[in-house]
C-alpha cells in the first residue's frame, strides 16, 4: 500500500541532505521531486501540503511530514536506528543536537554575506575542532564500542559520519586529531547501504555552488 | 533511587521554560541550581556539559543537553509523546514549528535595539498567518480536546506556553483563534498546569532589561 517515501525539496542540499542520508542507510528508496522555480513553491503552499509553508516536505506512509526534525525521528523510530529504550533515545538526542547545531553552521554558510564568510568559517573550524569532536571522540573512547549508542547503529553515527565528510570538504586537516572518529567514518561508510550512497550516480547532492544558490534565491525568493 | 530531576540554568525564562512547563504539567517535582558566571565555568571544567552549554538536567543518572534532548525524554518518560510513531510524529512537526516562533520570540531579547521593531513585526504575521492558523486548522480539522491522539501530549503543553509567551507581546494576537483559546483554557484548568501558574510557582516572569543584563554577564557575550 505504500508507495516509496516522496521528497519536496530543491536539487541540493540543504535541509534536506540528513532525510536523504538516513533513508539511504536504512535501505529505503525514495523518490524526489525537484522544486524548480517559485512557482512550484506557490504551488505546494497553495494546496495545502505544508503545514508551515515550508520544505522539506516528505510523502510517507499516508503523511505529508515536513520540519526536519519530525521527518528524521519518524524515520529512525520506523526503521529502528533510535535506540532500544528511552534512555538510549536521550543520549542519541543529546548527540544528534549537537551535530545540528554545527551542521547549522555549515547550511548557511553560502548565504552569509560576504564580509562575514571568513569569521563564520573560522568560527565553523574553532567549534568542530575544540566543542563537538572532541566531545564524539570522548564518548567513543569512553565505551570502546563501534558506534555510539548501544553498541549497535542508530542515526547519530549516521548524523556524524554525513558531518564528517562535510566538515573535511571545508577543510580535510580537521578531523586529524580525532582517530576513533576516523575509524567510525571508515567504518560507517563500508556498510553496504552507505556505500552505495557515496558512489557517483546516487542520490547524495554535490557541495553546494554558486548556480545553485541562484537556483535556491530564486525558488526561495530570498 | 532516583532523587528528583536537578535543572542547571540561569533565573530565568530563556531555553529552560519549555522544560518548567512539561516537568509542571507532568507533575513532576525538580529541584533549580541558578547560575552565576562562576557556576557556569565549574559545570564546563567537571564536564558536566557535553558542548559546555546549558540547559542541563540531571536526571536518572544522566547529564542531559540540548532542550530537544530533555524534553524528549521528559516526553517519553511521562506519556506525553503519543501512542505510536505515527502521532509522534504529528507531535514532532507541531512542536517543531512551536520551537521555531519561540526561537524568534527568545532571540527578540537580546537583539540590538535597531532591529527589534522588524523583528517584532515579523514574529506578530508569522503567529497570525503561519502558526497559530495552523494550530487552529488542526484543531478543527478534527475537533478534538488535544492537538494529537485525542489525549494530552506535550504539543498541548508547548502550544499553551507559547500562546502565554505571546499574550505577552500582543494580547490581540490569540483574538481570531478561538480554538486555541479554547486549548488554553482547557489546559490551563488542568491540576498540574494550575498550579504551575500560581504566584509563588517556579513558573520564571519574563524577562526585562535587568534580566538580560545577568543573562549577558553569565554567558558572556
Amino acid at each position: 500500500m505504500a508507495g516509496k517515501p516522496r521528497l519536496h525539496y530543491f536539487n541540493g542540499r540543504g535541509r534536506m541532505e540528513s532525510i536523504r542520508w538516513l533513508l539511504a542507510a536504512a535501505g529505503v528508496e525514495f523518490e524526489e521531486k525537484f522544486l524548480e522555480s517559485a512557482e512550484d513553491l506557490d504551488k505546494l503552499k497553495s494546496d495545502g501540503s505544508l503545514m508551515f509553508q515550508q520544505v522539506p516536505m516528505v510523502e510517507i506512509d499516508g503523511m505529508k511530514l515536513v520540519q526536519t526534525t519530525a521527518i528524521l525521528n519518524y524515520i529512525a523510530n520506523k526503521y529502528n536506528l533510535y535506540g532500544k529504550d528511552i534512555k538510549e533515545r536521550a543520549l542519541i538526542d543529546m548527540y544528534i543536537e549537537g551535530m545540528a547545531d554545527l551542521r547549522e553552521m555549515i547550511i548557511l554558510l553560502p548565504i552569509a554575506p560576504p564580509d562575514q564568510k571568513d569569521a563564520k568559517v573560522a568560527l565553523i573550524k574553532e567549534r568542530a575542532t575544540n566543542r563537538y569532536f572532541p566531545a564524539f571522540e570522548k564518548v567513543l573512547k569512553s565505551h570502546g564500542q563501534d558506534y555510539l549508542v548501544g553498541n549497535r547503529l542508530s542515526r547519530a553515527d549516521i548524523h556524524l559520519v554525513e558531518l564528517l565528510y562535510e566538515v573535511e570538504e571545508l577543510d580535510p586537516s580537521l578531523t586529524a586529531n580525532f582517530p576513533l572518529l576516523k575509524a567510525l567514518k571508515t567504518r560507517i561508510s563500508n556498510l553496504p547501504a552507505v556505500k552505495k550512497f557515496l558512489q557517483p550516480g546516487s542520490q547524495k547532492k554535490p557541495p553546494v555552488n554558486a548556480k545553485m544558490l541562484e537556483e535556491a534565491r530564486r525558488i526561495f525568493r530570498f | 533511587m532516583a532523587g528528583k530531576p536537578i535543572l542547571h540554568y540561569y533565573n530565568g525564562r530563556g531555553r529552560m521554560e519549555s522544560t518548567w512547563w512539561l516537568l509542571a504539567a507532568a507533575g513532576v517535582e525538580f529541584e533549580e541550581k541558578f547560575l552565576e558566571s562562576a557556576d557556569l565555568d565549574k559545570l564546563r571544567n567537571d564536564g558536566s556539559l557535553m558542548f559546555q552549554q546549558v540547559p542541563m538536567v540531571e536526571i536518572d543518572g544522566m547529564k542531559l543537553v540540548q532542550t530537544r534532548a530533555i524534553l524528549n525524554y521528559i516526553a517519553n518518560k511521562y506519556n506525553l509523546y503519543g501512542k505510536d510513531i505515527k502521532e509522534k510524529a504529528l507531535i514532532d512537526m507541531y512542536t517543531e514549528g512551536m520551537a521555531d516562533l519561540n526561537e524568534m520570540i527568545i532571540i527578540l531579547a537580546i537583539i540590538p535595539p535597531e532591529q527589534q521593531d522588524a523583528k517584532l513585526a515579523l514574529i506578530k504575521e508569522r503567529t497570525k498567518n503561519r502558526y497559530f492558523l495552523a494550530f487552529e486548522n488542526i484543531s478543527e480539522s478534527h475537533g478534538q480536546d488535544y492537538l494529537a491522539g485525542n489525549r494530552l501530549s506535550h504539543a498541548d503543553i508547548h502550544l499553551v506556553e507559547l500562546l502565554y509567551e505571546v499574550e505577552g507581546i500582543d494580547p490581540n494576537l490569540i483574538a481570531s483563534f478561538p480554538l486555541l483559546k479554547a486549548l488554553q483554557t482547557r489546559i490551563s484548568n488542568l491540576p498540574a498546569v494550575k498550579k504551575f501558574l500560581q504566584p509563588g510557582s517556579q513558573r520564571k516572569p519574563p524577562e526585562d532589561t535587568k534580566s538580560i543584563e545577568v543573562v549577558k554577564r553569565i554567558f558572556k557575550f
